[in-house]
This record gives structure tokens, sequence and C-alpha cells, in this order.
């Protein structure tokens, strides 16, 4: 029996903009995965922490500030340092087109640009991750 | 919103003796009797981004097309108070703004420009004192008065912890640093306006109309308590305070939301405070264009948005105006789009004939009903708020942020219901993906101002930093204004970094409860 799709809602870096992280958690939350918000202004080592006490499927990141070639990098390597490589990361905010390959490349599963439906995200979510099993 | 407004929409509404003529209380029509004839609104729009010589360029092509005022953005590192060598601001400095760190970046912003001759908004709140402090030394060293020195800080940490996120301290130390800042330019930089009451972020946040008017009085209200039982006479400082509100796509609405203001405004500072002088019954505002409105997809239509925004604010009487440019929801804006962006304003000012009449919408029954059911919406949170024992109190409740993200995550399933419509993104979609050029901060801003620093603090006079930041932290400590230890800090040439840290020893940081 599989539980339900646990999800890390974060927003690194020192924007505050958190309009698209709280209106996401909750569409995610509604879709029936169980969501944790970090809140704000959190580090790398912070939100991959999250991550690991929370068990979680997922990783979300809102990143709005142009920072985001700095900040998945990161996030990706300190995912693999404590081999947690099954967990799928997927960024949302002012991402321009031609980061987008590039972030997929560095292993960032989804990138969602502005405009997104949230059932498109939702959809995607469950397409790419199966929770884990109990 | 009815299908149609008569003289029956108005029968409950006391509106002819409410609504005298433009310049007479409660200024609902608009403070001044001709309108835009006597003086066209000021043309500001919001600029920053890399290295303050970037900036200071930009600054110059606006005031060469005709701009009329400057307004500055400034990048995360600096409105967070960090210099860019801090763990947290790394990729962040010069990005979404211009990067200032110090008295040195504040005289190569301004470098060429007469700080005598143009007038300049500062959109800095945690910070504020610092930043402040930095334009008034500039100002000494070109060699113009205090005295004579036009402008506005946003100075509004209220709105921060509500909705743009940008605070360092708890609220009530928060609070202080606004306070010392009114009591300072009250007495020395007459002409300043301390506090620019802020509902556009509010709005940005996902709040609606009626939500922006009345959190955004409410914190007005706030803030002219908190001067009050500081000790200062409500009529000096309170003419020096003004409003920024975001001007949105519901063009009626929008009007009505104006005026609304206006005449709340006039009834709060005469009736709950006491207040005299005709020019603290006066709200004048500055609007921008609503941002959150923007779409990535088909990025032209964007233009039209905001022609219809800035329409809106001088329907209603904006003091100053801001008008996006139309890559705005992709990146910073290039030259080009700034410049049309300025254009959509003179096109309004100079063709259309808008400023030649004062409140051409007075009078409908439409704006008339949406007026008064704005402004009894909006005395019914203040009851709420007040009830909660205040602003502040209400903001550590979560009062404010929990209604406006309801308001944020309803506007968002109106929209993937299709219940709200949006050209480009849920209707009308374009097959086609145009790719757009926009404006690419490479990693060169960060990295200078990076060296910069190091220049700066291997160069200047370290005890004398080290004795003026001393002395901002027992003044901190103490009861005494901020202000004239910040300026002494920002002449030694003290980072926004270091200053604001000497204030985290003394009163700590803030962390929300986060709310979703």
């Amino acid at each position: 029996m599989s539980s339900r799709i646990r999800v890390v809602i974060a927003k690194p870096g020192l924007d505050g903009h958190d309009r698209g992280a709280k209106v996401i958690a909750r569409a995610l939350r509604d879709a029936g995965m169980e969501v944790i918000y970090t809140g704000l202004r959190q580090t790398p080592e912070q939100i991959v922490t999250a991550a690991l006490q929370e068990d979680a499927d997922v990783i979300g990141l809102s990143i709005l500030s142009g920072a985001h070639m700095h900040i998945c990098p990161r996030i990706v390597e300190l995912l693999r340092e404590h081999k947690m490589d099954d967990v799928r990361v997927v960024v949302g905010g002012i991402i321009p087109d031609a980061d987008v390959p590039k972030l997929n490349a560095i292993g960032i599963t989804g990138v969602f640009q502005p405009g997104t439906p949230m059932q498109d995200i939702v959809e995607f979510i469950r397409g790419h991750v199966t929770a884990k099993v109990d | 919103m009815d299908v149609l407004y008569t003289r029956e929409s108005l029968r409950a509404l006391d509106v002819a003796h409410d609504s005298p003529p433009p310049g007479r209380f409660p200024y609902t029509r608009g403070i001044h009797a001709d309108g835009y004839r006597g003086k066209l609104w000021t043309m500001r729009q919001f600029a920053g981004f890399g290295t303050p010589r970037d900036t200071n360029l930009r600054y110059r092509a606006l005031l060469e097309a005709g701009g009329t005022g400057l307004s500055v953005a400034f990048d995360l590192p600096t409105l967070m108070g960090r210099d860019p060598d801090h763990p947290l601001a790394l990729g962040e400095a010069g990005k979404c703004g211009v990067s200032v760190m110090s008295l040195a970046d504040m005289e190569a912003l301004f470098d060429g420009i007469d700080l005598g001759a143009v007038s300049t908004s500062m959109t800095i709140n945690s910070p504020a004192p610092m930043l402040l402090a930095m334009y008034l030394v500039v100002a000494e060293r070109q060699g113009v008065p205090w005295t004579s020195l036009r402008g506005t800080i946003q100075n509004d940490i209220l709105k921060e912890f509500i909705a743009q996120k940008e605070f360092i301290y708890p609220p009530r130390p928060s609070l202080r640093l606004v306070t010392d800042i009114v009591a300072f330019c009250t007495e020395s930089v007459p002409k300043w306006n301390t506090i620019s009451v802020s509902g556009y972020h509010i709005r940005e946040a996902g709040a609606t109309a009626a939500q922006e008017l009345a959190f955004t009085l409410r914190d007005g209200i706030e803030y002219v308590q908190h001067a009050v039982d500081a000790g200062l006479d409500v009529d000096r400082f309170a003419p020096r305070i003004s409003f920024f509100f975001n001007a949105h796509n519901d063009l009626l609405e929008e009007v009505a939301k104006y005026r609304a203001a206006r005449r709340l405004w006039a009834h709060v500072m005469r009736d709950r405070f006491g207040a005299r002088d005709p020019k603290s019954w006066q709200l004048r505002f500055h609007a921008q264009t609503a941002g959150v409105s923007l779409t990535a997809q088909q990025p032209a239509n964007n233009l039209v948005r905001t022609a219809v925004q800035a329409l809106a604010a001088v329907l209603g009487g904006a003091q100053s105006l801001h008008t996006n440019a139309l890559d705005e929801a992709l990146a910073l804006p290039t030259e080009d789009a700034a410049l049309l962006a300025l254009r959509t304003q003179q096109i309004l000012a100079h063709e259309t004939g808008l400023a030649e009449v004062v409140d051409p919408l007075g009078g409908s029954y439409c704006i008339e009903r949406l007026t008064a059911d704005l402004e009894a919406e909006a005395r019914r949170q203040f009851e709420v708020i007040d009830a909660m024992g205040g602003m502040v109190a209400a903001i550590e409740a979560g009062y404010p942020q929990r209604e406006i993200a309801e308001s944020a995550y309803r506007d968002q399933q109106a929209v993937e219901s299709r219940a709200r419509t949006i050209v480009g993104v849920n209707a009308f979609v374009a097959t086609t993906h145009e790719p757009v050029e926009t404006l690419y901060i490479d990693e060169a801003a960060e990295r200078e101002q990076r060296a910069a620093l190091d220049r700066l603090r291997r160069e200047r006079d370290a005890p004398r930093v080290q004795t003026a930041l001393n002395a901002l932290k027992a003044a901190a400590s103490g009861g005494q204004n901020t202000m004239p230890r910040v300026l002494d800090a920002v002449r030694a040439y003290a980072t926004v970094g270091e200053m604001c840290d000497v204030l985290r020893e003394v009163w700590g940081e803030y962390t929300e409860l986060p709310i979703i």
C-alpha cells in the first residue's frame, strides 16, 4: 500500500515573494499530497535537511530572483552527498527559456515557468513520483 | 458588480453631502481644485540593476527622455541589509535591483545628477535609515541643503510583514526605526516624504482591491498612532506621509479605490487623530501598474494592460505614476521596453485630454456606489483590526497574511477554472512561442561589487567605522533617535550589512510563522 506523496516546498535565497510557493503548497495539499512548507530564506543545506527529516519524495523550489543557477546545482549536489538521489527536485518561478535545458541537465526533474496551471504541476508530480511504500 | 447603476443605487448614500468639489474635505474628488492643470503627475519610473554605475546611466537616460522623477530599485542584499559576500546573498548582488553597499555606491549612483533639481523615491524598508542617510550625505557633498531635498523613502515596514516579506527585525523595534526617520526628517529634512504607506505589494501578494485599501490605510493609522505616542505633533509630521497603491485591471473598481482612500484618510486624520491642518487630511499617492497582471506569454499584450491600468491611476488622481514595461514578467526591463513604458504615460498626459479635467468619473452612479462600498468594507476591516489591538497585533496573529493567502488561492482557482480569463494564458493561447530579448545581468556585477567591498574595507578608517558602529548600537539599545548615529556611520563608510548587523545584535531577527 502506498502512502501519500510527500513534498517539501521551499523558498531559497533572500527573496520574500511567497505568493507562488503558498498557492502551490495549497494546491498540492488539496490534491491529496502531504505538504511541508519551510517558509522563507532557507539555505540549500536547510532545505535538504528538511527533505531528509520529512522523508520527502519531492522538493519544490520557488525562485523569482534570478539566482536559480546558483541555488539548484547546490541542492542537487547536497542530495547526492546525502544519498538522496531518489528525491525529485522541481522548480517554479521566473526561469528564462535558456536556463530550462541547463536545469534539466543537472538533474532538476521539472521546471515550471510563469502561467503554468496548478493542475499541470500536480499531474507532473504524480507522473514522476511514486510515493514510498510504507 | 451590478449590471446597471442608477439613482436608486445611491439612495442610501449622502453623495451630494460627502462629495464637495476637489480640493475640499474629504477630498473624494481630489486634493487639488485644479487637478492636473496645476501640476501634472510625476512620471517616476522605478529602476535599478547591476552596479551603481550601470543604474546611473539608466537614470540619465530616463531623465533625458522626459522622466520627471527618479525611483531607486535596490537589489535583494541591500533590501535585506546584507553585504554581497554574505552566504545568503550568493548570486543576488545587482540581480533584482542596484547594489548599494556604502556611501561610495550612493555617490556613484547619483553621479552627475543634481539632487537639488530632482525628486527621488527610494524603495527601502528595513535598512531605510542607512540608505536615507547615504542620500543625505551625497546631497551634503553636492552642496544641496537638506531643507530643499524632495523625495520619498518607502519606510513602510508593516506591509513587509504582511506581504513583501523583506523584514529583518521583529515588528516592534522595526516600528521604532520608522518613527526615528519621521522624527528626524520632520526637524531636518522637512520636504521629504517620510513614509510611503504601500498597498502595492499587498495587492501583488493576492489581496483584493478592498483588502489593499483596508490594510494599507490601517497600516497608515498604525504609523500615525506610533508617532503620536512617541510625542510628535500630528500636524507637523502627517503632511509628509504619502501612499502607494496598485493600479490593477478592473478599471472602475480601481478609480473607486483611490477616491475611497482619499475620503477615508481625510476622516481618519481629522476625526481619529484630531489633525487640524488640511495638509494632514490630504492623501497623496503614487501608483504603479500591476506587475502581477503581466504575462510571460505574448508579452506585447502587457503594453495594453499597462496602458489601461495607468488610465485608472490618472482617472483616480494619482500624484505620481510608474508604468511597468512589457517584458517584466520575464526579467528586469531592457532600455527600449522601459522607454516605451514612459511613453505610455506621456501619451496619456499629452494626447488624451485627460489631464484637463479633475475626477471626470465623479457623479457616475457606478463609481460613487463602488467608492462607498469599498469605503464601508475598509471601515469594517478597521474595526476587526482595532479589536485585535492594532495592526502589529494583527500581524503577529497572522490575520492579514491569512486573508491575503486565501484571496490569492481563490484567484488562482478562478484562473484554472477559467472563471477569470487571462488573454494568452488560459484563453486565446498562441500556438507559437516567440522568443523575447530580455535584459541579462551577468555575474560581473556581483564580482565587481565584491571586489569594491574588499577594497573599501582595506582603505577606510577602520577605527572610525568601529566607533561609529558602537555609537549606533548604543543608540539602538537606548532610547535615542538612531538617525544621527546612522549618519556618522555612513560618513565613515560603514556598509549596509555592518550597520544592520549591529541592530541585529540588539533586536534579533524576525522569523515568521509560515502560513499557507
